[in-house]
């Protein structure tokens, strides 16, 4: 299974990996029946002695209850909490230090409460907000806590209805179909014969598809119904924790017995149980212990770039107000001096008639000043920033283009306030699969016993659904007509009455409207598209199995009837049996409850304990006669119990061994097994006779009704390929599988084990009994570099083992030849086990499965047990499409300056390919490829590839700087096609990685990174994952955005600044770790060009004008210091002072902030480039800031000196002449804001009227309100003076402009002889649609030429191959089959050489003669391979350039290897690109070297290979 | 915090019918929210600028005119009268031993004042906008709260107690109030000696709502001098309040009109108050025919410790009130940068005539 390792599998492999025993220890909880009567002495597994029933509950009261209570705060609690919270923040504390200091007499400058008024305010309003966030969240605690379940109630000895918040840990809870789970609840019983239930975890994990858990083993047996008062057992299991996929504990019985517990067992607070009547249960976690809740954390909270940018500045103010102050302080220190002693009228001695001392006064002065000039440091700003954040999530949740109909989601932000970071990436981590592939895994083809079987069927099928994907507005035909896109194979008519049924998906898969009805559709069932369903079979494979199935059919009831086939035969078939049984795959129909038609066995399965497999398995081998296993069952008849047993067993494993020897008598044993069960049998020969009776029509109706549902889209790919082939899973309980064939009928085989995938061992495995043979068969399903190591070693004596040896040899190949595909392979093998081996494996797993301690460790270590010398049967090819629109995407964010690394665990061949379908990488674009064994190679590696980078180096930055010059995309358009050469690519591998990454290799490393113009990390794991992303980030000082939708990019989306999850299928824990979810991939492009460009600019903006706007009028209350001695008094009125901020001017730059676009959405996605002024941070540098500092400073300027000459010697009093000054500063900020502003809605109209009116209304009002209030301006009435004073409307009217003249002048002149991209754009945008088509073909010239002509045509080829030009590949799996048939030529350079056409690329000729020919041979390669321009016949001459080029004394060990000779397991490299610079270290040369850098050298493989 | 929510259980729960009630979570396709609001996108850049440069020059200059020629229509003039020079004939009341002072000061009128002349007395260099000068002063009591006048608030500090009994008016600006005298006489011709005084109006030159309003004598039918009785006058005052003007009753306590006008403190410490008011006899006759004056100054003020000034100043007013010539300077000059700086824009415009042609910005 190449999947990325899901998330369950790799906590769990944490698990396994950590020995936790300590802990484990430490950490248990007890948990009892709560209708035990209190009892005291005897209770000792509990230890605390309880008497009564009231102690006991006291006892139990450390365990959460079921109340589910996600409120902070309560109605007492709730003021000195959240004031405690919100003095958390430094701001809050500053202002109300500000707003107290204001009580000292001696330095008050405003009425003490009124200069509370704005910091309460502001701490109201968020304590308000928060008091409703916690009461919506108090209501929905009511709400779930009063949803009802049953609880059984010991006094009414039956279950009754309670309320979810009445359950606490030890009730016994009875829940039905479709309810939901209260608590976490030890499964005791199901209404399911088996035992069994499955429950639906999309709450959880956003995984549709159903889960199945078990009933607690010892109670599965139970003949009567469960009665919890009989339950006396004392359950042990761990402390609560959120780890979902794991869950360990015994129970123990009253009678001393213990069963382990697992995760099986238990069900989980917000699951829904589902195809199951009734299942009880006890409660184990409740309330806040349950895993959902643990799992539960939160929003997060990240801070921005920006934000600390702007703190930063914010800490400048500080910084300012402290030296304003201080000279203020100073300057009226000075003051008072001079007056003091000449007994001015107006200087106040202090209260008791003693003069103030000059240094006392400046010490106050200093401090009153910094109370006056508090609004330096705008106590607004904060809140500000929070609720235009606030606006612009909801207007990014909002966009509509950003909702996918198809999965009817849109985009979620989940962080709050990192909205502008989105403007600022330069880097995007991004996953493969599921990330820019559709995780829709298609199977297109597959090897069975080293025949390829190339499915040319399918892959046009699968073409065409890209054709009607790009068909959208396609008129769905009638209904009647079937659909001639169907498959045409021999089997149509078997599904023609599901084709009609679904004949319009067919028609339209991945149109919209189609999707989304497909979507409703298979609500509860994943991976259910046509495409995957319908593969259409490769004839010559179908008629094999067929064949197979026929002469199957009439053998059946023959001794051994897969011996009658020929080995190809019988590998074919088994090959189909094991795609469809080695999986989890459940078979439902989602309206009903699964129907239980189900042969019955005497046993129930899966074999739990020793004494059951005896009971299974030893009459038959008894009855067989065979001496050695005569021996072990007498041994075994001598020792009645199980115990006794094993002991034996392991003494026979020797004699096992020797039976292994006889494998070729197993049959026979089988047989006779399988014919003294005879009684079994026949259930099995009836339920056959009755398909084989009523044929035709109820099958097809009950398999048109299928639906599989698989916990990966590779399984359920899988099972839905070999139903194509008729080879069709019918039924999968959880002892038994089911396959129909056409002539076989249905075959059930009895599951005796599932192993399950994980991402260690990298495959799966399933042991079954065959109905055929009754053999006990290992089916294994892996990575196919893991399964093939674990084959049976052939010996290449006989001709079985030469016959083997080459299968695989071949499969190897077309497993590469998959790979270049960038298809998915995986391996599929197959063990015989003999029933001795199989019972002493069974022993220790029992072992394991029974451990409590190190459960996880041992049951890993029975799997590598079990899957060990297999049988390889074939290799299957699944291809995972890409995502709709991921090249146009990545193309966008590539233009828009966006470096793209995609991380990713796939192996290197699959990931290039898929970088390549993608358009990540090109093939006009060099390949630098970095695959190293040690930690040294890696090193010297990265030294040869930093001086090749470096060597081509400057003539880039020179190329750069030149298009940099130009100044525009309208007015220069060769700039951009001028940049022929791109930088190269880097592909690395895990393993190299891990070397990079270390301490000493890091910047170098990052370094050549950096040069690079995509970066592709394949085989990676995801804590690689996230140390790369915390590598870019903390070195690069780069904003870095990861996106990913599965668990194993939850640590790379956490560390990168900006996490984006794709709420795909894999689940939703890569959503609940991001901070922002995406349907899609190709959403990341409006996400960050538009809404991020967009949120920065706002926000910098903003932020920017605040700076401004307080310093602007800070510098108006400083100038005025001059002119009254310095003492820090106000001709503002107070009242204006600290409400201007709040009230008169902020709604505008709200408005503003919200909603200005400076340039409209089309423009920036037309244009992607726009996006680097965010990279760049060109709108919020120092340099803006500081300028905006000093316009502010000159504008306060004009503003207080305009009005003062104009008063000057007047009879003006402070308060009077103060009015004017706020007025013609609300006049200068609401036109500052004017000219800052690019879009002019009404709303924008609205607000700057609205503070207009709302500054008159509230001075008229506040001037008449109080004759004798307000000290100490007592502005009765000025307002309405100065309203019949000419001189107020003329200074008003000349001040603003005269401050503002300047700024728009310059402006101007900027945007006239300097106009930023952004302001072109905004041009651009305007200008008249036929006007604009020119600047618009000038950008379609910007990219290579041709460029987008091969797009669109790829687009129509098919799959991750559409890059390749057809001709092309078909050379390269001719080269293939020339190089399988002679497998041991492929480690040879020489014949690799002679076989090929190698060809070459520009960068070798950049290397050996700085591109002397590059465009004349480009012509020439053309012919050879149309549509690819830069491919080159090369010779070997060439590469002796190269190495001199990398000063490599011996070039004779430069090896050339061919890449698609991974046969030969040196670990070569495969490069696609047209040009690819390959380096390669063996591990076991290097070893024999001392580690000196010069003869590392030598022993590189270093070579350059521009094949294919 | 815990964002987990009713809904998240309870609508996953048994998801209802496929198909059913089908409730997208589409987002509205509305102008407000799909942020396709009809703007107005100015683009600043010398061509669609330019029209408001020209527009404000144009619009300022002539203000600017009208403004300048109605501020050099008003007669104004000034004397300083704090008497530093030696020639002064004030200079007599520098020395702190004279306790009443008295000195005349002559002046021409070279042309007559027509209409209302206002009568100023000008301070400089005295800072009544001080923070701590501009606080002490108590409303309540100036507005007659019999309590606030008996136990003046804690602002009037170090001026609100004497000899244990509270100050009315208190604080530090009732106690510095402006107390020189200023009596204005026409020398009528050159012949005739005596001189003619000019009726000075004592009443109306404070705000109506201050001296109806804001400032009241306390309450009670009793006389003035029986309601403040109990108080004490300020320190510096050399009669209590309640003889401030003895002859007119409503001139008189909190509500005489010099108090008033002092208690509104001036803005910048160069400043004048409005003293009397000259009023206008009928149209035949100037108010202030152009000729000799006498200034009769009862010098009681003291402001050359701080290096202040006095000056009495005469001063007809317009629509836009007293003489100021700057704001007319300041438009014509701002109207003429602004029309200088749009044929710079004119010149660039035409000079890098480039895309933005499209002159529809209108700032």
């Amino acid at each position: 299974m190449e999947r990325e390792l899901p998330a369950a599998e790799e906590s769990a492999s944490s698990g396994w990996r950590r020995p936790r025993r300590r802990r484990w220890e430490g950490r248990t909880r007890t948990v009892r029946s709560n209708l035990l009567p209190p009892l005291g002495t005897e209770d000792s597994t509990i230890g605390a002695p309880k008497g009564e029933r009231l102690l006991m509950r006291g006892c139990i009261q450390h365990l959460a209850d079921n109340r589910l209570k996600t409120t902070k705060y309560t109605l007492l609690s709730f003021l000195p909490k959240n004031l405690f919270e919100q003095f958390h923040r430094l701001a809050n504390v500053y202002f109300v230090f500000i707003a107290l200091l204001n009580f000292v007499p001696a330095v008050n400058a405003f009425q003490p409460g009124l200069a509370l008024a704005p910091v309460l305010f502001i701490l109201a309003v968020t304590a308000i907000k928060d008091l409703w966030e916690d009461y919506s969240r108090h209501r929905s605690d009511h709400e779930i806590n009063h949803l009802g379940c049953l609880v059984f109630s010991r006094e009414e000895k039956k279950y009754v209805n309670r309320y979810w918040k009445e359950i606490r840990v030890g009730d016994f809870v009875r829940l039905c179909c479709n309810e939901i789970i209260p608590a976490d609840i030890l499964l005791l019983s199901s209404s399911d014969p088996d035992g069994l239930c499955h429950i639906e975890t999309a709450n959880l994990d956003g995984e549709t598809n159903l889960k199945r858990r078990q009933v607690v083993r010892g109670f599965s047996e139970l003949v009567s119904e469960f009665n919890p008062l009989t339950f006396t057992s004392v359950i042990e299991c761990e402390k609560p924790n959120n780890d979902l996929s794991r869950f360990r504990g015994y129970i123990m019985h009253s009678n001393g017995e213990k069963a382990g517990l697992h995760k099986e067992n238990l069900l989980l607070r917000g699951c829904t149980i589902r195809n199951t009547e009734a299942v009880a249960g006890i409660v184990i976690y409740a309330g806040h212990e349950t895993k959902a809740l643990l799992n539960n954390s939160g929003p997060r909270y990240k801070r921005s770039q920006l934000e600390r940018q702007m703190n930063c500045d914010v800490l400048w103010c500080v910084l300012l107000l402290v030296c304003i102050s201080l000279f203020s302080a100073v300057g009226h220190g000075l003051w008072v001096r001079r007056y003091q002693e000449k007994k001015a009228l107006f200087d106040v001695p202090e209260s008791d008639g003693s003069s103030l001392s000059p240094a006392t006064a400046a010490v106050y002065s200093f401090f009153t000043m910094i109370i006056v000039l508090q609004v330096l440091i705008p106590i607004s700003l904060y809140v500000s920033i929070e609720i235009v954040k606030v606006c612009q999530v909801y207007f990014i949740n909002q966009d509509i283009e950003l909702y996918d109909e198809e999965t009817d989601s849109q985009l979620q932000c989940r962080a709050l306030n990192i909205t502008e970071d989105l403007g600022q990436i330069k880097y995007i981590f991004s996953d493969k699969t599921g990330t820019l592939t559709e995780n829709k895994m298609v199977f297109r083809r597959c090897t069975v016993s080293g025949i390829e079987y190339s499915h040319d069927a399918n892959a046009q099928r699968l073409a065409r659904y890209q054709e009607a994907d790009s068909e959208e507005e396609e008129v769905v035909s009638k209904v009647g007509t079937i659909s001639h896109r169907g498959s045409t194979g021999s089997h149509q008519s078997i599904w023609m009455t599901h084709k009609t049924q679904s004949i319009k998906s067919h028609r339209r898969t991945g149109s919209r409207a189609e999707a989304k009805r497909a979507s409703m559709l298979s609500k509860h069932t994943a991976f259910s598209s046509p495409m995957e369903k319908d593969i259409t079979p490769d004839p010559k494979l179908l008629e094999k199995v067929s064949e197979c199935d026929r002469f199957l059919a009439i053998a059946r009831h023959q001794e051994h009837p897969l011996a009658h086939l020929s080995p190809e035969l019988s590998d074919v078939f088994d090959f189909f049996i094991a795609l469809t049984i080695c999986n989890t795959v459940v078979v439902t129909s989602p309206d009903q409850p699964r129907q239980k038609v189900r042969v019955r066995f005497e046993l129930k399965s899966p074999v739990k304990t020793i004494e059951d497999f005896l009971r299974r398995f030893t009459p038959s081998r008894l009855a067989s006669g065979c001496s050695s296993i005569g021996n072990l069952s007498t041994s075994k008849s001598s020792h009645k119990s199980g115990s006794a047993f094993l002991p034996s067993l392991s003494q026979d494993s020797m004699l096992l061994g020797l039976e292994e020897k006889l494998g070729q008598t197993a049959p026979s044993i089988a047989s006779n097994g399988y014919a003294s069960q005879a009684g079994q049998e026949e259930s099995w020969a009836s339920e056959c006779t009755t398909d084989q009776k009523c044929p035709g029509e109820q099958r097809e109706q009950q398999e048109g009704e299928l639906r599989y549902e698989a916990e990966s889209p590779d399984e359920a790919a899988l099972v839905y390929a070999a139903r194509a082939y008729n080879c069709a899973l019918v039924d999968r309980l959880h002892d038994q599988v089911s396959v129909e064939l056409p002539h076989l009928g249905r075959l059930t085989f009895e599951l005796l084990h599932t192993l399950g995938f994980d991402s260690i061992r990298k495959r799966m495995s399933v042991v079954i009994r065959h109905p055929l043979t009754d053999e006990i068969n290992v089916y294994t399903k892996g990575a196919d570099s893991v399964v093939m190591d674990l084959l049976l070693p052939c010996s290449s004596d006989d001709a079985r083992g030469r016959h083997q040896k080459k299968i695989r040899s071949k499969t190897q190949n077309y497993l590469n030849l998959y790979a270049v595909e960038g298809l998915r392979t995986l391996c599929i093998a197959k063990r015989v086990l003999s029933k001795e081996e199989y019972a002493c494996w069974l022993q220790s797993h029992i072992e394991a499965e029974a451990s409590v301690e190190s459960r996880e460790e041992l049951l890993f270590q029975s799997a590598v047990r079990l899957e060990t010398n297999l049988h390889l049967l074939g290799a299957t090819g699944i291809e995972d499409r890409l995502q709709e629109g991921v090249p146009e995407t990545i193309a966008k964010l590539r233009q828009a300056g966006l470096q793209i690394w995609v991380l990713t665990g796939d192996k290197q061949e699959t990931a290039i390919n898929i970088a390549y379908a993608c358009k990540l990488l090109d093939h006009g674009e060099e390949v630098i490829t970095l695959n190293a064994d040690s930690q040294e190679a890696c090193a010297a590696l990265l030294d040869q590839c930093l001086s090749y980078v470096q060597s081509r180096n400057p003539r880039s930055t020179l190329q750069n700087s030149e298009s940099n010059l130009s100044v525009g995309f309208s007015f220069n358009p060769v700039s951009t096609s001028t940049d022929a050469s791109p930088s190269p690519s880097l592909v690395i591998d895990g393993r190299s990685l891990a070397y990079a990454l270390e301490k000493s290799l890091e910047d170098k490393f990052l370094f050549l990174a950096k040069q690079c113009r995509s970066v592709l990390c394949c085989r990676s794991t995801p804590l690689q994952k996230s140390m790369v992303v915390k590598l870019v980030r903390s070195k690069l000082k780069a904003m870095t955005l990861a996106i990913g939708d599965g668990a194993n990019d939850v640590s790379m989306i956490q560390v990168a600044d900006v996490g984006v999850g794709i709420s795909g299928q894999e689940g939703m824990q890569a959503v609940m770790a991001s901070d922002f979810a995406v349907p899609r991939f190709r959403y990341l492009e409006r996400l960050l060009i538009v809404h991020g460009h967009w949120c920065y600019s706002r926000l910098a903006n903003m932020v920017l004008y605040f700076f401004y706007k307080n310093t602007m009028f800070v510098g108006l209350l400083f100038w005025f210091q001059f002119y009254c001695g310095f003492s820090a008094s106000a001709m503002i009125d107070q009242w204006y002072l600290i409400f201007f901020n709040l009230l008169f001017s902020s709604l505008p730059q709200l408005v503003t902030g919200v909603l200005d676009k400076d340039v409209p959405a089309d423009m920036l996605l037309r244009e992607p480039q726009l996006y680097k002024s965010g990279q760049n941070m060109e709108e919020y540098r120092p340099r803006a800031f500081w300028l905006n500092m000093v316009d502010a400073a000159f504008q306060s300027l004009v503003c207080f000196f305009i009005p003062y000459l104009a008063y000057y010697d007047s009879d003006v009093d402070v308060f009077t002449w103060g009015t004017p000054v706020t007025a013609i500063a609300l006049f200068t900020f609401l036109l500052h804001l004017g000219i800052e502003t690019k879009t002019w809605t009404w709303l924008n109209w609205l607000a700057c009227g609205f503070s207009t009116f709302l500054f008159f209304s509230v001075a008229l009002i506040y001037n008449t309100s109080c004759a004798t209030c307000y000290p100490p301006s007592n502005p009765y009435w000025t307002m309405q003076t100065l309203l019949g004073d000419p001189l107020f409307y003329l200074t008003c009217l000349i001040a603003p402009i005269a401050a503002l003249l300047p700024r728009l002048f310059f402006k101007a002149l900027q945007g006239s002889l300097f106009p930023t991209q952004l302001q072109l754009g905004r041009q651009l945008a305007k200008k008249p649609l036929n006007k604009f088509s020119d600047p618009k073909e000038t950008f379609a010239q910007g990219q290579p030429p041709g460029h987008s002509e091969t797009e669109l045509s790829e687009r129509k080829t098919m799959g991750p191959f559409e890059t390749l030009p057809r001709d092309c590949a078909s050379q390269a799996s001719q080269f293939t089959q020339q190089l399988t048939c002679s497998p041991e030529a492929s480690g040879e350079p020489s014949a690799v050489d002679t076989n090929m056409p190698l060809r070459e690329n520009t960068l070798l000729e950049g290397l050996g003669s700085q591109a002397s020919g590059s465009s004349m041979p480009r012509g020439a390669i053309s012919e050879v391979c149309p549509g690819d321009s830069k491919r080159q016949s090369t010779s070997a001459s060439q590469t002796a350039r190269l190495s001199s080029l990398f000063h490599l004394p011996s070039f004779g060990s430069l090896n050339w290897i061919s890449s698609l000779s991974l046969a030969s397991g040196l670990g070569s490299v495969l490069q696609l690109s047209g040009s690819s610079l390959q380096m390669d270290k063996q591990d076991g040369e290097f070893l024999s070297n001392p580690p000196q850098p010069e003869q590392d050298l030598h022993s590189f493989q270093g070579q350059v290979t521009g094949y294919l | 915090a815990m964002n987990y929510s009713a809904k998240d259980e309870v609508d996953g729960g048994p998801a209802g019918p496929p198909g059913g009630a089908a409730k997208t979570r589409r987002p509205d396709n509305t102008a407000f929210k799909q942020q396709r609001l009809p703007a107005w996108q100015p683009i600043l850049t010398a061509g669609t600028v330019l029209p408001t440069f020209f527009i404000i020059g144009l619009i300022f200059i002539p203000i600017g005119i009208g403004i300048f020629v109605t501020s050099n229509n008003i007669r104004e003039i000034e004397i300083d009268y704090t008497g530093t020079e030696p020639s002064s004939p004030c200079n007599k009341c520098l020395s702190p031993n004279v306790t009443s002072c008295a000195c005349t000061i002559n002046f021409t009128l070279k042309q007559s004042f027509e209409g209302n002349v206002f009568m100023y007395y000008g301070l400089s260099n005295f800072y009544q906008n001080h923070r701590r000068y501009v606080k002490s002063r108590d409303d309540s009591q100036l507005n007659g709260d019999p309590s606030a006048l008996l136990n003046p608030s804690k602002e009037c500090e170090p001026y609100r107690r004497n000899e244990d009994r509270p100050i009315a008016p208190c604080g530090a600006i009732a106690n510095s109030m402006f107390n020189d005298t200023l009596e204005l006489y026409l020398v009528a011709n050159e012949s005739d000696p005596k001189p003619i005084p000019i009726p000075l109006k004592k009443k109306g030159i404070a705000w109506w709502t201050d001296k109806n309003v804001k400032f009241r004598n306390p309450p009670g039918k009793e006389s003035l001098e029986e309601k403040f009785k109990d108080t004490i006058k300020p320190v510096n005052w050399h009669k209590a309040v309640y003889e401030l003007d003895p002859e007119d009753e409503s001139n008189n306590g909190f509500i005489n009109e010099d108090f008033i006008v002092w208690m509104r403190t001036a803005a910048l410490p160069t400043f004048r108050k409005l003293y009397r008011l000259i009023e206008r006899r009928d149209d035949l006759h100037p108010t202030l025919p152009a000729g000799q004056y006498f200034l009769n100054i009862t010098y009681n003020y003291p402001v050359h410790s701080f290096d202040g000034r006095k000056r009495m100043i005469l001063s007809t007013i317009s629509w836009m009130g007293g003489k100021n010539p700057f704001l007319g300077i300041a438009y014509i000059t701002i109207g003429s940068i602004s029309f200088l700086l749009g044929v710079v824009l004119l010149v660039i415009n035409h000079k890098y005539r480039n895309s933005s042609n499209t002159a529809d910005i209108t700032i």
